[in-house]
Order: structure tokens, then sequence, then C-alpha cells
């Protein structure tokens, strides 16, 4: 009975707690950095032809479309002309986020490392450090902070309650938002995963509640396929939120 | 009345601190999932009424679209982050 309802799923210590290996290097760290080789040596030789006029081979194809994916779809629709200096920024973390995402579903990996909390945190306060620096760079610190404390019309009896809510809302709950959107549905998604393939697992070994395994069998396939999209989306819209916080800040409204 | 003194004997009880626990997160999660729910539910049904009504701004209103998504979702989120906070 108890595997019937799935109690038998480990605990969740065994999701967020792993052991550590020489140097502290463990599973996380080793899909970070196999993340990061990927993302490099898909632009390394993706690149090598870029004179070409016409692209060949898969790997120039995929960098080429990426890079136009991140300027049409997250640059030009957020920043304008201005944000295309952050291309390279931007393309380089939407792979990198994509790359650590989709282990979720590769098999005998089946772990996205962004469902630790260090590498979300990072590029959020990475972002964080941007869009400050962009906004008190182009409109000057005075003129920035007033800008994102003060909104426009409000009366200034209201204002002893609106600096602080806009004060938390910009430079707290943005970038800790941030991390948590991406750090949690990463995590979410991989319980699911789990549950199911343990519940799958546990039913097997039964009589007669092994009919219901087929359906819990499915639905993780189910499952699988839409944690490929929630890998793919999750890194674009972390990438989408950085380009619009740092275009929110070069493009001050009035 | 004497259901509110059996509660609350069974409250103050260690042994069902973490069946309460377990409860607890429930409620959390459950409660913070409501609101972001009907959000979602908002901004992609009034996404699709502007996309039937200008196709030619599809583009645009799907981007906005992921954009109110992801802040609504993120409410959502810290509810289920804060249920794996909450222990007995």
């Amino acid at each position: 009975m108890n595997a019937l309802l799935a109690v038998d799923v480990p605990p969740i210590s065994h999701v967020t707690i792993w052991g550590n290996g020489p140097l502290g290097i463990n599973k996380t760290v080793v899909i970070y950095g196999f993340a990061t080789l990927a993302t490099i040596v898909m632009f390394w030789l993706g690149t090598r032809r870029k004179d070409a006029l016409v692209p060949a081979g898969l790997m120039q194809n995929t960098a080429e479309s990426g890079v136009a994916f991140v300027r049409n779809q997250v640059i030009m629709q957020t920043m304008g002309v201005d944000g295309l200096y952050w291309l390279p920024y931007l393309t380089a973390m939407f792979f990198f986020i994509f790359f650590s995402n989709i282990t979720e579903i590769i098999p005998a990996v089946q772990f996205p490392a962004n469902a630790r909390f260090a590498m979300p945190m990072v590029l959020a306060l990475a972002t964080w450090v941007f869009f400050i620096f962009i906004g008190v760079k182009r409109q000057g610190p005075l003129h920035y902070f007033k800008g994102a404390l003060i909104p426009p019309g409000v009366p200034k009896a209201l204002l002893i309650l609106v600096v602080p809510i806009e004060f938390i809302s910009t430079f707290l709950v943005r970038p800790f938002s941030l991390m948590v959107r991406l750090f949690a549905n990463m995590l979410a998604g991989h319980l699911i995963l789990v549950t199911f393939a343990v519940l799958t697992a546990a039913l097997w070994g039964l009589q007669i509640q092994a009919i219901i395994a087929p359906f819990s069998f499915g639905l993780l396939v189910a499952m699988t396929g839409f944690e490929i999209l929630v890998s793919f989306l999750q890194a674009f819209i972390f990438t989408i939120l950085t380009a619009v916080y740092i275009g929110g800040a070069m493009h001050p409204e009035h | 009345m004497a259901l509110l003194h059996l509660l609350l004997a069974q409250a103050t009880n260690p042994d069902t601190n973490a069946g309460l626990t377990a409860i607890g997160r429930g409620i959390v999660y459950g409660g913070a999932a409501i609101g972001p729910g009907i959000g979602i539910g908002l901004v992609v049904g009034n996404a699709i009424t502007a996309m039937a009504r200008q196709p030619e701004s599809a583009g645009t209103v799907r981007t906005t679209m992921f954009l109110g998504i992801a802040f609504t979702e993120a409410l959502a989120l810290f509810g289920f982050v804060l249920s794996f906070i909450i222990s007995g």
C-alpha cells in the first residue's frame, strides 16, 4: 500500500544534498562543466567558417540560428537596436542555461544542474549588477534612482508608501524572483520525474496493483516531453527578463 | 469545544509534529498556487484573444505573454520553495 501511494519516494534530502568527490566535485559541477564546454565548443566550431556566405554543418547552423533567435526574439523585442551590445552575453547565457537544464532528460544523467541554488543565484546577481550599473552609467546615479523609485504622477503624500515598495520590488525582489524562478522550475520538474519513475518501479514489483503501472509510465513519458519544453522556456525567460531589466535601465520612462 | 481540546492536545504532542508539518506544507503550496493559476489563465486567455484579432502581431504578443507568465508564476514558485523551507 505504501508503494501504491508513492510514500516510498526517497526523502527530500536525497535531492538537495549531494555527496562530494575529490575537491568537492559532484554531479552538479560535472554538468556545469559540460554546459560550459558545450557552449564554447558549439560557437568555436560554428564560427570557424563565418566568412562563408552559406552556412553548412550542424554546428554552424545551430550557432547561427541561436544568435538570430536571441537577436530577433529577445533583444529586438525588448531593448531595440541599442541592446545589440548585449548580444554575446545573452546568447552565451541562453545556451549555458539551456545546456545545464537539458541534462534533466538525458538518460543516465537525468539531473538539471540548475536545480541547485548556486548558479541561478550567480546569474541573477550578474543581471542585478548589470542593470544597476547600466542605469547609473546611462542616466547618472541621481536621475536613475529617482526614476526607479518615484513613479510619475504619484501624489506627494503617498511617496512615503510608494518609495519603499518600489525599492523592494526593483532592487530586492527582481534578482530573488529571477533566481527562484529558474531554480524552482527545474527542481519541481525533477521531482515530478522522480515521483513517477519511483512509482512505476514500485508498482512493477506488485501483483494486482501493477495494472496501474502503464498509466504511471505513460505520464512519466509525457512529463519528460514537457520538461524539454520547460528547459528551453526557462532559459528563454531568464534571458528575456535580463534583457527587459537592462533595457528598462537604458531607456527611462519619461 | 471538546474537539478543540482534542486538537490542542494533539497539537502539543510532539509525535504529531511531522503530520502537522506535512499539512502545513500542503496548505502553503496549495494556497500559493490559487492566485497564479487564475493569473496565468487571464494572461494566456487575453493573449490568445489578441492573437486571434491581430494575427500579424502574434510574435510580439507571444513574447509579452511569456513575460507575463514568468512574472505571475514567480508567486507560485515562492510558495513551492517555502513549502520545503517549513520544518517541524
